[in-house]
């Protein structure tokens, strides 16, 4: 059959065809899109027997290319996926993440150690000789957390912007950087290595320090609420980004692209866990950490039976449907 | 070893379960750069007006405006490739277009992983790395988009046939070969957009089939072109 011949049988299927691929795409729950959907497939398939043959027939390039876009887009339109969201989420919290968390221990525990073992090192060779933290912060940041926790600094002291300012601060900020730590780690997890270092030692020479300076009880009450929800948040987005690194060191059986692909699909998984812990820990920082007017050993409670529980349900939750 | 033609090549192909192949344009760093720097601007004015339109909330309004920095600077590529046809204003723009690599539409998870992989990409400035990584691959892929398995390609609207000019039919001298009559065909369906001059600069290439020089070569192929494609006298 010759192309002219050819054209003049099918344009008439291809305009609606592609009057129906309109539909579709902008819309997909305009009743006359349902309608078209429901023989969509059998037109689709009609149309991909009609790009083989004309492929076959050696017709002419720009034909091609035209049936090939109209192929290509009915394909994206069949083959998309759609899952539900709402329980999705909810037996996410529920049971996947608690279980994905506790797949990686290991590689939990290195983070662990990457991020504590400097912390407390730093923290107690700063509280030994305080100068040792101009090694790694500059006198401006100094003075910074040194009136940031002084014990007659009233809320009104504190950085900026009230409670709502700060949250959405702290959402910003922290969310960042546990997203940064899970990047970084594509380059063969060196980044996520370093910043979980860098971060350690940094929080422990401020801590070091404050507790020298005998500021610790303004600091500590105001950390101990949220820390929970906020190291380990960053810690388990660390073990995203040591997994992607991992990958790509050490593939195993599969391709270097293979193992990545995996490592990413579970490593962006967990991280969705994260940005649940970091906006807790947001929210614990701007609404109870920042009020000073609750007495220490509330602070004290409440911090503790964060430390109890988050864990208890990283390792216990979804244990049942295993 | 691939013959030299595909080495050199955009294209890409995916096999379907219908037992076609789909070819894929990819597209290469200059769109992409330019798509990026449109959907900055779009971010950072958005910004500017969310600062302005709060301004009077005072704290309150600084935290919303933090709030959505975070949102921008992570989810704006997220909520669009996801909700609007895998393509961001500036992809739009551009008629490009983010999809899996093979040949779906991006889905949840690949595009939070090629948007947050952004942040490694985007190291040590301007995308160096991701930069890098596009021109050591065949798929003009980032960092991003190799751990997603995702690709970005061009997405053009198909033009609606260009009829030949009308004009006699002629049977070429002699029976030709399939890929030959193709590119007779594909002359006669592209002669509109080229200049009088490049078409006989053309047709005068085949000179085992015409005699003929300049106009009439080209009118000469025309004929031809439409014989082969088999249009009625």
């Amino acid at each position: 059959m010759k192309q002219q011949l050819f054209e003049d049988r099918y344009a008439p299927f291809w305009r609606v065809f592609a009057e129906r691929l309109e539909l579709l795409e902008q819309r997909r729950d305009r009743p006359d899109a349902v309608l078209a959907t429901a023989a969509f497939p059998a037109a689709y398939r009609q149309l991909c027997q009609q790009l083989a043959i004309a492929r076959a027939r050696e017709y002419s390039p720009l034909l091609l290319e035209r049936l090939n876009q109209l192929a290509l887009r009915g394909y994206q339109q069949l083959y998309r996926t759609r899952p539900g969201r709402l329980p999705a989420i909810l037996s996410f919290i529920a049971e996947d993440f608690p279980k994905l968390v506790r797949r990686e221990a290991r590689l939990f525990w290195c983070c662990c150690g990457l991020f504590w073992l400097p912390l407390l090192g730093m923290g107690y060779a700063v509280h030994s000789h305080p100068a040792l933290i101009y090694s790694l912060l500059d006198p401006d940041q100094v003075a910074h957390f040194t009136t940031l926790y002084q014990p007659e600094a009233q809320a009104g002291d504190r950085p900026a912007a009230g409670d709502v300012g700060m949250l959405g601060y702290y959402i910003y900020n922290n969310i960042s950087i546990g997203f940064r730590t899970f990047a970084a780690g594509i380059l063969g997890g060196i980044g996520t290595l370093f910043i979980l270092l860098f971060n350690g030692l940094f929080l422990g020479a401020v801590g070091g320090y404050l507790t020298a300076q005998g500021l610790g009880a303004v600091f500590y009450p105001f950390v101990v609420g949220h820390s929970a929800f906020e190291l380990t948040g960053i810690l388990l987005a660390g073990v995203a980004g040591l997994k992607i690194g991992l990958a790509l060191v050490a593939p195993g059986r599969f391709t270097r692209i293979q193992a990545l692909r995996e490592a990413a699909t579970s490593g962006v998984r967990l991280l969705y866990g994260v940005v649940v812990l970091l906006l807790l820990a947001a929210l614990i920082e701007a609404f109870w950490s920042s009020n000073r007017a609750l007495p220490v050993t509330l602070k004290y409670t409440v911090g503790a039976a964060g430390w109890l529980l988050l864990p208890l349900y990283l390792l216990l939750a979804g244990r049942r449907g295993a | 070893m691939l013959p030299p033609a595909e080495l050199l090549d955009t294209l890409r192909a995916v096999e379907t379960p219908e037992g076609i192949t789909l070819e894929l344009r990819l597209a290469g760093p200059a769109p992409r750069a330019l798509a990026w720097l449109i959907d900055s601007l779009i971010k950072y004015a958005v910004l500017l007006g969310i600062l302005l339109g709060l301004g009077f909330l005072g704290e309150t309004g600084i935290g919303f405006w933090f709030l959505s920095l975070f949102l921008l600077e992570w989810f704006y590529p997220v909520l669009f490739e996801i909700y609007w046809n895998g393509a961001t204003p500036g992809k739009k723009a551009f008629a490009l277009q983010v999809i899996n690599d093979n040949g779906t539409p991006v889905d949840e998870s690949a595009s939070v992983i090629r948007n947050l992989l952004r942040a490694a990409d985007f190291l040590p400035l301007f995308y160096c790395f991701g930069l890098v990584s596009m021109l050591m691959n065949r798929e003009f892929k980032r960092l991003g988009d190799l751990a997603a398995g995702t690709v970005v390609i061009h997405r053009e609207r198909p033009s609606e046939p260009i009829p030949l000019p009308a004009g006699p039919l002629r049977r070429p001298l002699f029976p030709l070969s399939l890929a030959e009559q193709r590119v007779i065909i594909d002359f006669g369906e592209r002669s509109a957009t080229l200049n009088p001059a490049r078409q006989a600069e053309l047709a005068e290439l085949l000179t085992a089939l015409y005699s003929e020089r300049n106009a009439d070569a080209v009118a000469a192929l025309l004929a031809n072109a439409r014989w082969l494609r088999g249009e009625q006298g």
